[in-house]
């Protein structure tokens, strides 16, 4: 049994509440993603405050490998 | 007999509100998929590889930005396209969605759009659509189309900037390139609609638009059709010399400008008896070509990208 009976107007706007829901849902993915993407594809950030690392960086002077 | 009348009224209330593919409807697909197809020619030839989920997720910000100007023109021209055949089903004029919903979707999408566009591409061309949608929905709608029979011709600019978009999307700018597929859907779009505007000739009429066939006569529209065509061929066909062209775009241009050429020749030398007594078989058959005169042109610049890895395509 439910626990509420269901209004008229769920059953009516069913397929534009769905529509609604997958576009949300779809929008979420892809925020998701993005982010995934960005964060992974730019290199050396730190990942706290998105600031490059300095101490990354090869030293002036020093010899390459 | 009371609850007959319930029904009735929840029956009539039933058919006027609006399912999820009318506000679907509000964004006009069929417009979003051009959009689409130019959006991604104009990635896709940049010299600039993107990674996959970035072109993907940017096109279809552009096509939403592009969805989002369709509605904000039929929350604007919901007057008009009630009187015009061709229109009168949008879901505005047909009572499905209210106008302050079709604005507040065109609004909202438009934010969205050109903000998910900044963030997934970069601020060029986020910047981009926030004007294409603005010179849509403003400079076109509301401005030039009820005031001037060259609404065709300036408003075509709305129409031609995806590729540009698409192009500042994999780029971070503008181009000789670029400009140059902006100005061929630019060029391509007056004789595309004056062709249509000569056997849609009581739609227009009716709804008190100005365009050219109402304000200058057919003849004009006809002289029109051919100068404009004229002017396209060496836009379409000088493309092919930049990095994006080459030989298979070029004898594609060829061929696809001598026949809009033949057709709009063909438009110029009728007169509306001969037009009348075959119902506009020519004008009919020259917008038919416009619409793969288009697709053909993108397509070619897509098949140069596609096959230059393997030596074949570009100069």
């Amino acid at each position: 049994m439910a626990f509420r009976e269901e209004h008229e107007i769920h059953k009516r706007r069913f397929g534009r509440n769905l529509g609604v829901g997958l576009t949300l849902a779809l929008f979420i993915g892809i925020v998701f993603g993005l982010t995934v993407v960005k964060v992974t594809s730019v290199g050396q950030m730190q990942g706290f405050d998105h600031v490059l690392r300095p101490e990354l960086l090869p030293k002036e002077g020093a010899a390459k490998p | 007999m009371t609850d007959t009348r319930a029904d009735t009224t929840r029956d009539m209330d039933q058919m006027a509100e609006a399912s999820f593919g009318d506000y679907v409807a509000l964004l006009k697909p069929r417009v979003m998929s051009l959009v689409v197809f130019t959006a991604l020619v104009g990635v896709l030839v940049a010299p600039t590889p993107m990674h996959p989920f970035l072109a993907m997720t940017s096109i279809l910000f552009i096509a939403l930005g592009a969805g989002a100007s369709g509605a904000l023109n039929m929350w604007w021209d919901a007057d008009i396209d009630a009187v015009m055949k061709r229109t009168a089903r949008r879901p505005v004029p047909a009572g499905k969605v209210k106008p302050g919903e079709a604005l507040g979707v065109g609004m909202a999408l438009s934010g969205i759009s050109v903000v998910m566009l900044w963030l997934a591409a970069n601020l060029v061309s986020a910047l981009l659509l926030a004007f294409t949608i603005f010179f849509y929905a403003v400079v076109y709608s509301m401005w030039l189309k009820r005031s001037t029979p060259q609404n065709i011709v300036i408003g075509g600019a709305a129409g031609a900037f995806p590729p540009m978009i698409g192009w500042a999307v994999a780029t971070g700018g503008v181009s000789v390139e670029s400009v140059l597929m902006f100005a061929l859907i630019f060029m391509w779009t007056p004789p595309h609609f004056w062709a249509l505007a000569l056997f849609m000739k009581e739609d227009y009429s009716n709804a008190g638009v100005p365009m050219l066939t109402v304000t200058h006569g057919r003849k004009s529209t006809r002289t029109h059709i051919l100068v404009y065509t004229i002017l396209l061929a060496p836009v379409a066909i000088g493309a092919a010399f930049t990095s994006i062209g080459g030989p298979i775009y070029l004898a594609t241009a060829l061929v696809l400008n001598a026949g809009f050429l033949l057709g709009a020749w063909r438009i110029w030398r009728r007169d509306e008896v001969q037009a009348e007594a075959d119902k506009y078989a020519v004008e009919k058959q020259v917008f038919r070509f416009s619409l793969y005169y288009l697709f053909l042109h993108f397509g070619a610049f897509l098949a140069e990208a596609a096959l230059r890895p393997y030596g074949i395509g570009g100069w």
